[in-house]
């Protein structure tokens, strides 16, 4: 796309952040309301010769993502709620096979088929854990279509980066909303290669274990005659299943997420230096916490405001830090605790951890917020549980 | 060999000799081979091999004639024939006489 | 392909590190995984452009032992990942070597749709009526009254047939053997090879441990015997006999073999008239 200001809805901006970022094939399945992310990389497709496919469901979607991203080419799949549950077998073989691509999903209200065109962040969790056994993943929370432009870009830097499926945790909000969106110069965006192997070719291991645990990568069909297994495996990749090889290829997939975690985090701070309650949000919900936390300002209360642009690997040691110097953790999700779990763990009962719980289906009054902001301020003991608040 | 009808060529055809490789601490002892050898070359050993199998052993070598069955059917890898070193000049030799009949004939 | 006396001629093709496989005695995919090297060597393919996708089971393991680009994926979506290398780049020969358990039963879906798209895969069905690698379940393909583990009093759900279902999916190529078939089993799958479009394969082999032990069949050499009694060779027969039923005769043979234009071929087509029309309206 040539570069400029657009309106666009955030679904269309990730679908130009995809085709910017070199993306060249997208596998998925219908679902609302990522709809518009297909419809419009649909139409862009054969002016820059792109691959789009429909698959008969979303296992068969990702799996054709991680499929063709072995070729070179990058690619990604765009879901929603249900359509994640699915892919859920795929982005654990994502993980193990160390394949880069980029699971965009459009959260919406759960659980099972819920409501499907309204707001949800109920999924942050399953983004997490979803996929069985230990892994790690990384995984993004835009929160304007500005954004989804940007961070599509990133997650797939990220994924090419670190050999991983990445995440992008959107919501039907963000994703159905209207915005300027300014498209830079194809020069001006950063684009990660991917990390080639270069030896020769009867020495090439997949999975071998380098400086930063990630391996370099090669395409099918450049004669590297390699094997690449689900089961767990040596840096051939070829299967062994005992408890020291488990013990290696796990250990490895873990260390390469959480020992690469300060490069990977990204957050937006505002004013937590000398403040008595922060406000940690993501998404659409950081949105709405902006009003109250200008309201609370005005009253006189300092509040300080934590977005977490990165939500997998989660920003463990910045809570930790902030826990032992503010009065309260404000944590406004829409679903029934999700990421606040994780807040009050990174405090280690140090601080009062606050939850706005919202129903799916709507965004907040930043009342509620408000209110919790003032809360928090005025709790002078620590409780052991969080403080739930709904108005 | 017995024919029924004696081909007129045949003093120019010599039938191909082979030779039976096995690598013995492969083999499953599945007897494919041995069963479905239609020269009735091989047979099963009373031997054991490293994994406890009975590995097949050459009895008749002379009947070989390199059909490449056992080969084939051998789901482990274990077992190939090769032509004999004499027969493979003469297959050679015979072969590019083929070819100079075939380029006149065209 | 050169024969030499002290390497088994297909060692190339065969990661040798990991020979001996896993696979029992008188079990019949070693014998379909010769056919499949015999196939490739005869067809002289550049095998740098050759990529073998298998996903779980005794079949699966293929993948581990074949030398090309391979992958051993999750259970019944070898047929999606192998959609994905195919369009990722349509220039690679993508060969789908599964068991029935995979492809028929958790990814029959996939089976029907990639059949229905006509991608250029080929697919070998490596059929031996039961889930051997768990431990001898009852299986999409288990004959009547056959028995398995799971079904002590004999199994009551009917079997599927596999070129039937291929056939109406819309696979350009069908054809059955035995593992006992090895000669023609090869031509097929040189064949299927060189079709483009959806062609699948299926191989009926003997299951030593599970399957014919639990019905007192014998060891894999007495399948093996079954099937030269029992297999008839029909070509283009109608699909729709080609159930299998419990110790009958089994009919194998080429059952289809028709021309349809593939996915990757309407999907360029579509491109280049799309391409064409958008760059005539901007002018």
């Amino acid at each position: 796309m040539n570069p400029g200001t657009y309106n666009l809805t955030g679904n269309q901006a990730c679908a130009e952040g995809a085709l910017s970022s070199g993306c060249r094939l997208l596998g998925y399945y219908p679902i609302v309301p990522s709809i518009e992310v297909i419809e419009r990389f649909s139409k862009r497709c054969p002016e820059v010769g792109a691959t789009l496919i429909q698959m008969e469901d979303e296992i068969s979607a990702l799996a054709a993502v991680l499929g063709a991203s072995w070729t070179g080419k990058k690619s990604m799949t765009v879901t929603s709620g249900p359509g994640l549950s699915l892919m859920m077998e795929h982005v654990g073989l994502g993980v193990m096979l160390e394949t880069p691509c980029v699971i965009v999903d459009i959260q919406r209200s759960g659980p099972s088929e819920g409501i499907p065109n309204s707001p949800g962040q109920g999924d942050m969790m399953q983004a997490r854990w979803g996929s069985h056994g230990d892994y790690e993943i990384i995984a993004l929370s835009p929160n304007s279509p500005q954004e989804m432009f940007d961070l599509t870009i990133k997650a797939f830097n990220l994924s090419e980066r670190y050999r991983t499926p990445v995440l992008i945790m959107s919501d039907e909000c963000v994703g159905h909303m209207t915005e300027k969106v300014i498209i830079p110069e194809a020069s001006k965006i950063e684009i990660e290669p991917r990390k080639y192997y270069g030896g020769p070719k009867n020495k090439y291991l997949p999975f071998e274990w380098s400086q930063d645990f990630v391996p370099p990568i090669v395409d099918i069909g450049k004669g590297y005659k390699f094997h690449v297994t689900g089961l767990t495996h040596d840096d051939k990749g070829y299967p062994i299943m005992n408890e020291v090889c488990q013990e290696l290829n796990v250990h490895r997939l873990i260390n390469k997420i959480r020992l690469n975690a300060p490069q990977i985090i990204e957050i937006e701070e505002d004013k937590i230096e000398d403040a008595e309650v922060v406000v940690v949000s993501y998404g659409i919900t950081s949105r709405v916490a902006l009003n109250a936390i200008q309201e609370a300002r005005k009253n006189g209360i300092k509040v300080g405001s934590l977005r977490l642009i990165t939500v997998w690997p989660f920003p463990e040691k910045i809570i930790t830090k902030l826990a032992k110097k503010i009065k309260a953790f404000v944590v406004p999700e829409i679903n029934y605790g999700q990421i606040v779990f994780e807040v009050e763990r990174c405090s280690h009962g140090n601080t009062n951890t606050v939850f706005v719980s919202h129903k799916a289906t709507q965004v907040y009054d930043s009342d509620n917020i408000l209110y919790a902001i003032e809360q928090g301020v005025k709790e002078k003991e620590i409780k052991e549980k969080i403080i739930e608040y709904n108005k | 060999m017995n024919y029924k009808r004696i081909p007129y060529d045949i003093d120019k055809i010599k039938i191909p000799q082979g030779e039976i490789h096995i690598i013995k601490n492969r083999c499953k002892g599945c007897g494919f081979c041995v069963e479905y050898c239609p020269r009735d070359v091989l047979e099963m050993s009373d031997e054991f091999n490293a994994m406890g199998y009975h590995p097949p052993r050459v009895k008749n070598p002379e009947n070989c004639v390199n059909c490449g069955l056992c080969e084939m059917l051998c789901p482990d890898f274990a077992i190939w024939s090769t032509l004999k070193p004499d027969c493979r000049q003469a297959s050679k030799k015979k072969s590019a006489e083929d070819e100079k009949e075939a380029k006149i004939e065209s | 392909m050169i024969k030499k006396e002290d390497h088994h001629p297909m060692e190339s093709l065969l990661r040798m590190d990991r020979i001996p496989h896993i696979w029992c005695p008188g079990c019949g995919i070693g014998t379909t995984v010769t056919a499949f090297i015999v196939a490739l060597e005869k067809l002289k393919l550049d095998f740098n452009k050759v990529c073998v996708v298998s996903g779980i089971g005794c079949t699966g393991r293929v993948a581990g032992y074949i030398n090309l680009d391979s992958f051993h994926t999750t259970h019944g979506r070898a047929i999606p990942f192998a959609t994905g290398i195919k369009l990722g780049n349509p220039e690679l020969k993508v060969v789908v070597f599964s068991g029935d358990g995979d492809l028929i039963s958790i990814g029959g879906n996939h089976f029907i749709h990639a059949a229905r798209r006509n991608i250029d895969l080929t697919v070998i069905c490596v059929n031996n009526f039961i889930y051997a690698m768990t431990g001898g379940q009852v299986a999409p393909t288990t004959p009547l009254t056959a028995y398995t583990t799971t079904s002590p009093y004999g199994n009551f759900e009917l079997p599927s047939n596999v070129p039937q279902l291929a056939e109406s999916a819309g696979a350009v190529y069908v054809a059955r053997w035995t593992a006992l078939h090895i000669r023609r089993l090869t031509n097929s799958i040189i064949e299927a090879l060189q079709k483009p479009g959806f062609s699948v394969v299926e191989v009926i082999s003997p299951c030593a441990m599970y399957y014919s032990r639990i019905n007192r069949l014998g060891d894999g050499i007495d399948m093996m015997k079954f099937y030269h009694e029992n297999s008839v060779i029909k070509h283009n027969e109608p699909t729709e006999n080609l159930d299998i039923d419990y110790q009958k005769e089994i009919i194998v043979g080429k059952f289809i073999n028709r021309e349809r234009p593939t996915f990757t071929d309407s999907y360029n087509d579509w491109l280049v008239t799309e391409k064409k029309a958008q760059s005539k309206s901007m002018i």
